[in-house]
């Protein structure tokens, strides 16, 4: 039988159970690549476009604009001329026929995060695949391991993946050491040991760029390769601004625009995306520990902790990620690297690149590691 | 995230502040249950079962149960707090305040000021209040507005069982003496609570909902039933923005003011009766303060000025409902000056 | 028990003091110079000095609108109680509690109170935080015969007894609450109300410091070893009106005079310090020489003190203010 490829309601983070369809970007009877814009979805957590997940002719839309529908619900089906329209009856069909029983499987199967004992913390990690050398993100200051909501699952169908919480945020421990770069490496190693990993690839965003880094410098045995997203450590600037703004604002109202910072859309920041921060900012001991951190890290306008100039002889493989419209760690960072460090400039993504261009991105991790492989 | 039921969520609250500093006692009417009796002990754990547990986790020593005694033992909670302790004391039901109110206001709420800024009470006076329970009139009121309106006190009202996690552990290292009102009909409703401790800022009012068109300011139990009506307006593309106050004392008047000004109609919605009510106060506030903003009226949405009844088909009369709440919602939108 | 010198000396010039405050502040106010309501304890020394010569900054004491010599009785600087009455900035409260409201939380005091019958319930909390934190401490209610009547007190007695907490009621019984006699105003007795909640107590005379000093020592005592609580009703009179003003026209003919010339706790004092040869006559009129400089070194003071300024006005409302 020809292909018919399903789209489905993705999940997008721990909480999400629905989608609200807010538009389709593609008709009935246009071609779409994989990676290309294809509906924007609303979650309560989170607004964004999402990225067609194969690449055919889209035959038929099953969710209209304005419709909230479960997570893994039907909504489109992908399939070339050929496949007539009596055999995508038939495969809608038994599709939701079997999305009933299936949905609440998958909702109780679903990963859950759970604690690790690491270096004397509580460190909350997410889980996700199996097999190969594990693949481990660390998120940027004020983050949490959900940030990773359109990359983990993704990049987990072929590979075991570990997405954290660095101390002071999220779940951790909210003991933060003395909160600098390598303080904050030491827990991420820490907690690569608890989980006997040796040896990981690993992504990080923002700060957790800078850990991951350190990591590599320090630690190059442990480190299969490494993907900077708008990475911290590479020059001095950092938007002051949103590090203060983030730290001093306790209402949602005057925490939104802050955040907004973040992103080239702000339509991506969502009322419960700026509730969620709120939430963790108000844990006992998350403020303080991320004031430590904010200190030891940007104390006194600038980046504290630098390795631009170590990159030259760093051993596992590195490729930097970064959005042109980044207005926290500015992209010129990316400029003279030493020339065997791929930079990735996306137009179109301010400071979290991926989220606002998540299939991109993960397209560019998948080839990245794909080559280390081969290297490696 | 765990779901957990307002009910839970005090219970969870008071359990983590206990575990974390030893001067935190709890007091109060059966707030154990059984004591001196020859049947179970923590019989009760609260007339409506919040305190549970507590007891056989802390013991007699720091769970308390008093006899039927207000004065004394609400009055005892405030010179205990002057004197080093931390007490949460359950006030069973607001109504009774009348036989223990000067320990509250004339004492508790006094102190620091009339001795020269040198005492700290930190008391917490745990009570249930609001209609809907066919409590009648001497257990079903909504007290709030005379604790508020006693400066020296402060006055939370969490509107679901995160917020009412998050202000209790607030309320108890709170330096000040805080009234901690819990609605009796909110005791099963869930919401997502994280398990470790957090507190929410006193005087930070929450935005729960954001629309353009109109401004509905509301408190307590009131929060959910606004928000129900937003939701429903939001599918006729009519914008209400939502603003739970969190606490009555201190008052958000910024968040308070912002918000009418950018939608210009205001809807309070408040459980308690409308005259001296956090209705009229911040339907005041707000035409004092932004006249020149408003497109049409305030409009008050409130229990009417009557003790609440008996009779269920009377209760539900008396309470401000999602109904009157939308009605209100649309007089402010249709008013053409 | 024997007293020993350096405490009868301090028993001394402590009600001595008392006196000179409270005749001091009568003579300002009949002058005009404190705003505002007086209650004044000239006549009652012996019962705040005799109990409070047995506690220490851990031990707790709630007061009346009578509250002056309990506060000087507790340790409370005298020079900062005159500047309070007359409003003054640096006054022990800065101003704001006056005459009524003063008090001192370092010392101990936990205030003079504007309400009658506002203490007894304070005190139980002040004793279930010495019993909770395990200090040792005590805490007592000075209650008026006025505020024996308040319901607070009667639960306060009950909770006391059956928390077993150190506490100690000292009913302290001038014959008058307001202008109303106590023999008329209160019914049974204090003695036989507080045998109804099955707790000790004593009766005392009050003009007697030796003998209040007696008793407060075994009550205090009793508290704490775990005894529980007492009540002590002592039998004194007041000097002065109910509050500065009272005419005083409900007292009998005569009444104060004679008391004072009979019953007066600084003559009783003296008389039995001297006849025992205890202390000397010109020990005794020192203090009273040093005192008198001391209450008129505290007026003079209070009055060139400055007031409070529009700055006060609406601090320490809270402790915080978000």
């Amino acid at each position: 039988m020809a292909e018919i490829t399903p789209v489905v309601m993705p999940k997008w983070g721990l909480a999400m159970q629905e989608g609200l369809l807010a538009a389709w970007h593609v008709a009935p009877g246009e071609r779409i690549e994989k990676g290309r814009e294809l509906c924007d979805i609303e979650t309560s957590k989170i607004a964004n476009v999402f990225e067609s997940p194969a690449s055919g002719l889209l035959r038929r839309i099953l969710v209209e604009p304005g419709t909230t529908v479960p997570v893994g619900k039907l909504l489109a089906v992908l399939a070339e001329p050929e496949v007539p329209d009596s055999a995508i009856d038939a495969y809608v069909a038994e599709f939701e026929a079997r999305f009933a029983s299936e949905a609440a499987a998958a909702a109780a199967s679903a990963p859950q995060p759970r604690f690790v004992e690491a270096g004397g913390r509580k460190i909350r990690i997410l889980e996700m695949g199996e097999g190969g050398v594990p693949l481990l993100f660390v998120h940027g200051f004020g983050g949490d391991l959900e940030n990773w909501m359109f990359n983990q699952a993704e990049l987990a169908s072929a590979r075991r993946t570990i997405a954290l919480d660095l101390p002071g945020h999220g779940g951790s421990s909210k003991d933060p050491g003395d909160g600098t770069v390598p303080a904050l490496a030491e827990a991420v190693a820490a907690t690569m040991h608890a989980l006997a990993i040796d040896r990981a690839h690993l992504v990080g965003h923002s700060l957790g760029g800078a850990i991951a880094l350190h990591l590599a410098l320090e630690r190059p045995q442990r480190v299969a390769s490494l993907t900077l997203l708008a990475p911290a450590g590479l020059g001095p600037e950092i938007a002051m601004d949103y590090i203060e703004g983030f730290l001093a604002q306790s209402r949602a109202r005057k925490l939104r625009p802050v955040l907004e910072t973040l992103v080239h859309d702000p339509a991506l920041v969502t009322a419960e995306m700026v509730e969620n921060v709120l939430r963790a900012k108000r844990m006992d001991g998350a403020q303080a520990a991320l004031e430590a951190i904010a200190r030891a890290c940007f104390g006194g306008g600038r980046q504290r902790w630098q390795a631009r100039d170590r990159l030259a002889g760093l051993g596992p493989p590195v490729q930097v990620i970064w959005g042109e419209q980044d207005r926290i760690v500015p992209v010129a960072h990316a400029l003279g690297l030493p020339a065997a460090i791929p930079v990735h400039r996306l137009a179109g993504a301010g400071h979290l690149v991926h989220m606002e261009k998540a299939a991109e991105v993960n397209a560019l991790i998948e080839r990245f590691l794909a080559r280390a492989a081969a290297v490696g | 995230m765990p779901k957990k039921t307002y009910r839970q969520a005090i219970n969870e609250a008071l359990r983590q502040e206990m575990e974390r500093d030893p001067r935190v006692i709890l007091m109060g009417e059966d707030v154990a249950g059984g004591m001196g009796s020859p049947g179970e002990d923590d019989a009760w754990g609260g007339p409506l079962g919040v305190t549970k547990g507590l007891m056989p986790r802390f013991g007699r020593e720091r769970v308390l149960d008093t006899p039927i005694s207000e004065s004394a033992f609400i009055g005892a909670a405030v010179g205990a707090a002057a004197t080093g302790l931390r007490p949460v004391a359950e006030l069973m039901f607001v109504d009774f305040f009348g036989v223990c109110f000067d320990q509250i206001f004339n004492q508790a709420a006094k102190f620091r000021y009339m001795f020269g800024g040198k005492a700290v009470t930190p008391v917490v006076i745990r009570t249930m209040y609001g209609a809907g329970f066919r409590a009648a009139s001497q257990h079903s009121q909504c007290l709030y507005p005379i604790f508020t309106h006693i400066p020296g006190l402060k006055v939370a009202l969490p509107s679901n069982a995160y917020e009412a996690k998050g202000l209790l552990i607030q309320a108890i290292r709170d330096d000040d003496p805080v009234i901690f009102f819990e609605h009796k009909a909110m005791y099963d409703e869930e919401a997502d609570v994280p398990d470790d401790p957090y507190t929410i800022p006193f005087g930070e009012a929450n935005v729960t909902r954001e629309g353009e068109d109109v401004t509905v300011i509301a408190m307590g139990r009131m929060v959910n039933f606004a928000n129900q009506v937003a939701d429903k307006l939001a599918k006729e593309k009519i914008g209400v923005t939502v603003v739970d106050i969190r606490t009555t004392s201190p008052l958000d008047t910024e968040t308070i003011l912002e918000t009418a000004s950018e939608t210009g109609r205001v809807v309070v919605v408040d459980e308690a009766h409308p005259r001296c009510s956090m209705a009229s106060d911040i339907a005041a506030l707000v035409a004092q303060e932004r006249f020149a903003d408003l497109k049409a009226p305030v409009k008050m949405v409130t229990a009417p000025h009557a003790p609440v009844p008996f009779s269920p088909a009377l209760e539900d009369l008396y309470i401000p409902s999602p109904a009157k709440i939308e009605a209100a919602v649309r007089e402010v939108l249709a008013f053409k000056g | 028990m024997q007293l020993s010198r350096d405490e009868l000396l301090h028993a001394y010039r402590q009600m001595r003091t008392i006196r000179a405050f409270e005749d001091r502040v009568h003579e300002e106010f009949s002058a005009g110079n404190i705003p505002g309501f007086v209650h004044l304890y000239a006549g009652e020394e012996a019962s705040a000095v005799g109990f409070c010569m047995h506690l220490g900054d851990r031990d707790h004491i709630a007061s009346t609108h009578r509250g002056h010599g309990h506060c000087i009785a507790k340790g409370c600087d005298v020079r900062a109680m005159m500047a309070e009455i007359f409003g003054k900035k640096e006054g022990l409260c800065g101003g704001k509690g006056g005459s009524m409201h003063i008090a001192d939380l370092e010392k101990g005091m936990m205030g003079a109170n504007g309400i009658v019958g506002g203490g007894p319930p304070l005190v139980c909390g002040a004793a279930l935080t010495a019993k909770t934190l395990g200090t040792g401490g005590v805490a007592i209610a000075f209650v008026g015969d006025g505020g024996s009547n308040q319901g607070t007190t009667l639960e306060s007695y009950n909770l006391a007894k059956i928390w077993n907490l150190p506490a100690i009621f000292v009913i302290e019984d001038n014959g008058y609450a307001e202008s109303t006699a106590s023999s008329w105003a209160v019914a049974g007795s204090q003695v036989g109300r507080a045998a109804g909640f099955g707790m000790p107590a004593h009766e005392v005379d009050g003009h007697d410091f030796f003998a209040v000093h007696a008793v407060a020592r075994e009550v205090i005592e009793r508290a704490r070893q775990g005894g529980g609580p007492s009540l002590v009703h002592v039998r004194f009179t007041r000097y002065y009106g109910h509050f500065e003003g009272d005419a005083m026209t409900y007292r009998g003919k005569d009444e104060v005079p004679r008391i004072a010339a009979e019953r007066d706790c600084l003559k009783l004092f003296r008389q039995r310090v001297i006849e025992a040869a205890l202390l000397e006559p010109a020990e005794l009129d020192r203090i009273d020489r040093e005192v008198a400089q001391l209450i008129d070194r505290a007026t003079v003071e209070a009055k060139a003190a400055p007031m409070p300024s529009e700055a006060d006005l609406l601090t320490d409302v809270y402790v915080s203010y978000h």
